[in-house]
Formats: C-alpha cells, sequence, structure tokens
C-alpha cells in the first residue's frame, strides 16, 4: 500500500451556539491515495461538509473550532496553520468545488477572472497569461465557446456550466486533492451524469485523489473506490465500495439501502425507512449514535462507543455486532425478525 | 376515468411577443385509483402542468375533464371552493410552502375552512385526527412551520392536502427536499392513504427509480411535450423514446457492479429555452438517433404496446 495522499486523523469539530456547544464532528479519521476516489455518505447534518469544510479551513472560528485531530497533506500539516501556511495548500494543492455554484462564484466579477484570480495568486501568473489559461481551463471542461463564456457573468450560465465553471478554477492550479461537496445534488440526472464523467476523466489524467461528499448512493455505486458512511459526527462503516453495498457490516448502512427502492422489475418490496430521526448533537450519545433507531440495539449499545472492528481489507465497522460475543448476524434481514432484546 | 387532459395548453406571455411554451398540447387520462408519475428535467413543465391541473393557472387552450364535468378555464373564488375537496396538491418545498406566521392548526384546517360547515371542536377534532395519520402528535396543533424538520413538513403539507378527503391529488416532487430514509417515510405514508382513501395521484418527481417504484403508469415530458407514456416498468425497463432512454442510463443506481460496467449516457447539451419553440421533434437537437425530418415535423403520437405510446419518428 502507497503511503496516502491525505490522511485526516481523529478530526473533531465543535460549534458554539445560542443553544449550547454543537458538537459536529467526533473523531474522523479516513485516508485518501492518489488516483482514488473516497466518498463520504450520510443525511443532512451527519457531519460530511464539516468535515472537510475543517481540513480546508473554512470553518468560521468563532463560533466553530477543531478540537483534536490532524490533516495531513504529503506529510505536511493542514490543522491550526496560519492563513498564510493554509493558503499554500487551499486552491492550490487542494481544490474545492461546492454544490451550490451560483452562490460560490462572485457574481459580479466574469467568470474568465474569477478563474485567472486563482492563477496570479497561487502561480504568479500575468494577467494576460492566466486569462489565456482560464479559457484553455473552461475549455477543458467542455464549456462551448469558451472565449466568450470567459467574459459573461455567472448569471448568464446555467447550472451544470455554472459547475463546469467552478472546477475550472478547482483544477487552475493543477491540485493534488479535490473536494466536491455534492457537486450534483442542484442537477438533473442527464446533468449530474455529464458533470461526473467530467470529473472522473479529470482525475484520471490528473491522478488526483478525489473526495466526494454526497447523499445519494447511487452517486457512490458510479464513481467511489472506497467510502466513509457518517452518521452523527462519526465515521460508522468504512470500507472499498463493493464490500460497503454488498457486505455491509452496519445497520445504518444497510437501512440507507433498505430505504431506497430497488430496481428490479416485477418487485414492488415495500420501502423500509428508518424510523425516528438522528440524535441531537447538542447531547450526543453516550454510546453508539445510532442506538436509538437501531433496529438490532442491544443493551450494551446505549452507554458504549463501539470500537472499531476490522473486517477484512480495510473494511471497519462501529458496531457491537461485530463484536466476538455478539450474535452472529450472517443476514442482517434475517435476524430483523429477532425481538430486541 | 377520473380526469381527462385534452390538447391543454398553458403559455406564459413574457412580452414583445414572446411566450414561455410550459406546457404545449398535452393530452393525458388518468384512471380512478392509479397513480401517474410525471418525469423530465427541470424547466419540461411538469409542475406547470400539475398546477394548472388543480386550477392554480389559467389555461391557454385545451380543456380537463374531472369525473366527465369540464373545469373552467380561469377559476374563481367559487370554483376553488367547489373543487377543493375533490382535487388537492402537495408541494414540493416543505419549507416556502408553509405560511410561517400560521400554526399548525390553522394550516391544516385551512381546506376545511374553505369549503365551511365545520364547527371549531369538528376542525379541532380533525385536524388532530389527521396530525396522527400522518405520524405527528396533536398536540403539535398550536406550533409553527419553524419547529417542525423538513419531514415533518411535509407530513404537515400532506395533512393539510388530506384533510378535506380529496379524490384526486397531485404530488408536486414530495420527496426531493427529503433525505434518503425520510423519503421512505413519505412514500410509504402516501403508499397507504392511496389504499385507505381509494386516491387518486398525479406524482411529479425528477427521482426516475422513486417514479418507477411508486406509480402504475409513468409519462415523461420534454420541453413542454409528452414524448413517452405507458405501464411504469415497461417506461423504466423498456423505454422507446431516446430521451426516456439516456434519461434512465444516466440515473444512478445504488450498485457499484452495475454502475462500473455499464454504459453511462452522455446526452449532449442542455435542455433549451422554451420561448417561442419551433414546428419539428423539441428532442431533436439532442437527440442521437436524429434524422432528418425531425426537425420540421412533429412526430405524432403513436402506439408502441399495450397502453404504451410514444412521440418519435423511430416508429
Amino acid at each position: 500500500m502507497s503511503t496516502p495522499l491525505l490522511e485526516v486523523k481523529d478530526l473533531s469539530v465543535e460549534f458554539d451556539t445560542y443553544g449550547g456547544i454543537v458538537k459536529a464532528v467526533r473523531g474522523v479519521s479516513f485516508s485518501v491515495e492518489r488516483g482514488k476516489t473516497l466518498a463520504i455518505v450520510g443525511e443532512s447534518g451527519c457531519g460530511k461538509s464539516v468535515t472537510v469544510q475543517s481540513i480546508m479551513g473554512l470553518i468560521p472560528t468563532p463560533p466553530g473550532r477543531v478540537t483534536s485531530g490532524s490533516a495531513k497533506l504529503n506529510g505536511k500539516e493542514l490543522i491550526g496553520v496560519s492563513v498564510d501556511e493554509l493558503n499554500k495548500f487551499r486552491g492550490n494543492e487542494i481544490g474545492m468545488i461546492f454544490q451550490d455554484a451560483m452562490s460560490s462564484l462572485n457574481p459580479t466579477m466574469k467568470v474568465g477572472h474569477q478563474i485567472a484570480e486563482t492563477l496570479i495568486v497561487h502561480r504568479g501568473m500575468s494577467r494576460k497569461d492566466a486569462m489565456k489559461k482560464s479559457i484553455e481551463l473552461l475549455e477543458r471542461t467542455r464549456i462551448p465557446e469558451a472565449e466568450k463564456r470567459a467574459d459573461q457573468y455567472p448569471f448568464q450560465f446555467s447550472g451544470g456550466m455554472l459547475q463546469r465553471a467552478m472546477i475550472s478554477i478547482a483544477l487552475a492550479c493543477g491540485p493534488k486533492v479535490l473536494i466536491a461537496d455534492e457537486p450534483t445534488t442542484a442537477l438533473d440526472v442527464t446533468i449530474q451524469s455529464q458533470i461526473l464523467e467530467l470529473i472522473k476523466e479529470i482525475q484520471r489524467t490528473e491522478h488526483m485523489g478525489l473526495i466526494l461528499i454526497t447523499h445519494d448512493l447511487g452517486v457512490v455505486a458510479r464513481v467511489a473506490d472506497e467510502v466513509a458512511v457518517m452518521y452523527a459526527g462519526k465515521i460508522c462503516e468504512y470500507g472499498p465500495v463493493d464490500e460497503i453495498f454488498y457486505q455491509s457490516a452496519h445497520p445504518y448502512t444497510e437501512g440507507l439501502r433498505e430505504a431506497m427502492p430497488q430496481n428490479v422489475e416485477g418487485v414492488h418490496k415495500r420501502l423500509t425507512p428508518i424510523e425516528g430521526s438522528p440524535p441531537d448533537l447538542f447531547r450526543p450519545p453516550v454510546g453508539c449514535g445510532y442506538y436509538a433507531r437501531c433496529p438490532y440495539a442491544m443493551k450494551l449499545c446505549e452507554k458504549n462507543q463501539p470500537p472499531s472492528f476490522d473486517l477484512k481489507k480495510n473494511h471497519f465497522s462501529y458496531c457491537w455486532l461485530q463484536d466476538k460475543q455478539a450474535p452472529r448476524l450472517n443476514d442482517m434481514v434475517h435476524v430483523r425478525q429477532r425481538p430486541i432484546q | 376515468m377520473i380526469l381527462e387532459i385534452k390538447n391543454l395548453k398553458k403559455y406564459f406571455d413574457i412580452g414583445r411577443g414572446k411566450k414561455v411554451h410550459a406546457v404545449d398540447d398535452i393530452s393525458l387520462n388518468i384512471n380512478e385509483k392509479e397513480i401517474v408519475g410525471l418525469v423530465g428535467e427541470s424547466g419540461s413543465g411538469k409542475t406547470t402542468l400539475g398546477r394548472t391541473v388543480v386550477g392554480l393557472w389559467d389555461k391557454s387552450a385545451g380543456e380537463i375533464r374531472y369525473k366527465g364535468e369540464k373545469l373552467p378555464k380561469n377559476y374563481s373564488a367559487r370554483d376553488f371552493k367547489k373543487y377543493a375537496k375533490e382535487m388537492q396538491l402537495i408541494f414540493q418545498d416543505p419549507y416556502s410552502s408553509l405560511n410561517p406566521r400560521m400554526t399548525v392548526k390553522e394550516i391544516v384546517a385551512e381546506g376545511l375552512r374553505t369549503i365551511g360547515g365545520f364547527s371549531s371542536a369538528q376542525m379541532n377534532d380533525k385536524v388532530a385526527e389527521w396530525l396522527r395519520k400522518v405520524g405527528l402528535e396533536p398536540d403539535h396543533m398550536s406550533r409553527y412551520p419553524h419547529e417542525f424538520s423538513g419531514g415533518q413538513r411535509q407530513r404537515i403539507g400532506i395533512a393539510r392536502a388530506m384533510i378535506v378527503e380529496p379524490k384526486f391529488v397531485v404530488c408536486d416532487e414530495p420527496i426531493s427536499a427529503l433525505d434518503v430514509s425520510v423519503q421512505a417515510q413519505v412514500i410509504n405514508l402516501l403508499e397507504d392513504l392511496k389504499k385507505s382513501m381509494g386516491l387518486t395521484l398525479l406524482f411529479i418527481a425528477h427521482d426516475l427509480s422513486m417514479v418507477r417504484y411508486v406509480s402504475d403508469r409513468m409519462a415523461v415530458m420534454y420541453l413542454g411535450a409528452m414524448v413517452e407514456l405507458g405501464p411504469a416498468s415497461e417506461v423504466y425497463f423498456r423505454p422507446k423514446h431516446p430521451y426516456t432512454e439516456l434519461l434512465i442510463k444516466a440515473n444512478p443506481e445504488p450498485d457499484p457492479r452495475l454502475e462500473k460496467t455499464r454504459q453511462h449516457s452522455l446526452i449532449k447539451g442542455e435542455i433549451p429555452s422554451p420561448i417561442n419553440v419551433k414546428a419539428g421533434c423539441r428532442f431533436a437537437g439532442r437527440c442521437p438517433k436524429v434524422m432528418p425530418h425531425c426537425a420540421t415535423e412533429t412526430p405524432k403520437w403513436k402506439s408502441v404496446g399495450k397502453e404504451h405510446f410514444v412521440a418519435c419518428h423511430l416508429y
């Protein structure tokens, strides 16, 4: 195994609010290798966006703060360094694209200039060269009539085109890691397909590490090599994409799959929703975060935080069911009919 | 047949002789106790169709018959009152569709007040009953929308529509603002209500897997026109129109082995402007199977199987 390009260890983030302290991220660890894609999946409020924002130093402090952990890019620390130091990385070695392209771009600045800005700041290019390069970048993200488009404002772009423009900005300095935070959530499936293909293609040619944040398991299945499933500020399962989908070892991952319709002809299996709602992160649960909603919850789960259980080939599950003393559950659906102890 | 839509058109005048062809000559019959799913990209006219059907927009041309009775072109306050207990709409955005200054009770009871004839105690009972039916608590009645999560708000929206016990409900993207686990809760609720109340639904969504799952029949719209209509599993598994085919190929499925081996559709370009649409097939500009006459001749509605229709020159 090669050394990871980006390694995040035990990251925790808190926010001060009027209601108290929200523990949004509680000890998250993962790593990304060159040319590989890690998908972070989870529902709203599980801490997936906050995790990557804290790596990029984008958490407003106060109210937010990183309370522990480290994030290393090629061995260099990103957490807790000065803004000047951080600026050497972000936009340069790490590129980021956001969900809402319209509000992420400057509405008063021409698109070409917004791309050129990155090059002028990080690469010290002249304005003229930077503009030339930004047109090349727009062409690379397949924006038709790039020269004309570079001279337009964001409002003149469609949603899909804006996302392409944002990818151009993220790629401007040839980053080693690209972080995409729900890049296709606001788009139609047809445009989503185009954007995902574009991101994958660029990743292949540049050999970048990619972190993709999404709530869509279909998108995960399509692009990910590895998957981190997050719930209530923690990773609950981590592993290669096939393992996560076909040999899931956490009831939450299983629950997400069961809640979606299966596209098998002639089958109309009633959806199994995950009852209840995620825990209050003002007072995060002492034990397993999923305890209150878990159909297999045991007494032990309420008060005891599950450790990481190594299954195989880089597949971890944070669930007590994986303990040697727990009842053996090969088939979770089968067990669901068992009364909860 | 509960609803007959015949050559319905809804154009929006945007000045200087320009018109947005949001719904352009759509005909669709909906049978009693049936769920018809309506899919298409944003800007294809799905929402406009749904809103025109329940009378929130006037009709530019064409007609809609409800149980054989012709619906007015423009709804007056009286018409709304008359049809409120027959037809309802569940809105897409559970955040902006509930008045933040009204309590849950006021929101849910609004339909009853429109119809009239209920005492305050009766209304109270009904609201309590419906809050329970959608999985909320009767004592949520005095709260305001901001105190609820997205899924709970969508349930309030469902209770609001269902309390008058309508026969026909348009669900305009009722789940797209919700998380996966909550989507399943709302879909199951709609299925249960459909069964217990004998409802007929027009289910608008862009999530193709979910539409295939809930619908009996599926209709595909593109740029204001209907391009395909048929039994949901036929349309999903054996699409006939090149647009439907591309749309379904683009839909990512939660199955890595399938996703990593299958050909993904890379549909060219984006949906064109619906302003002053020209003759010919609307999809001609993006269609991989385009033929010379597609750009000039508007394709006719053709039968391609049992209850399966398509508007395409290939057939």
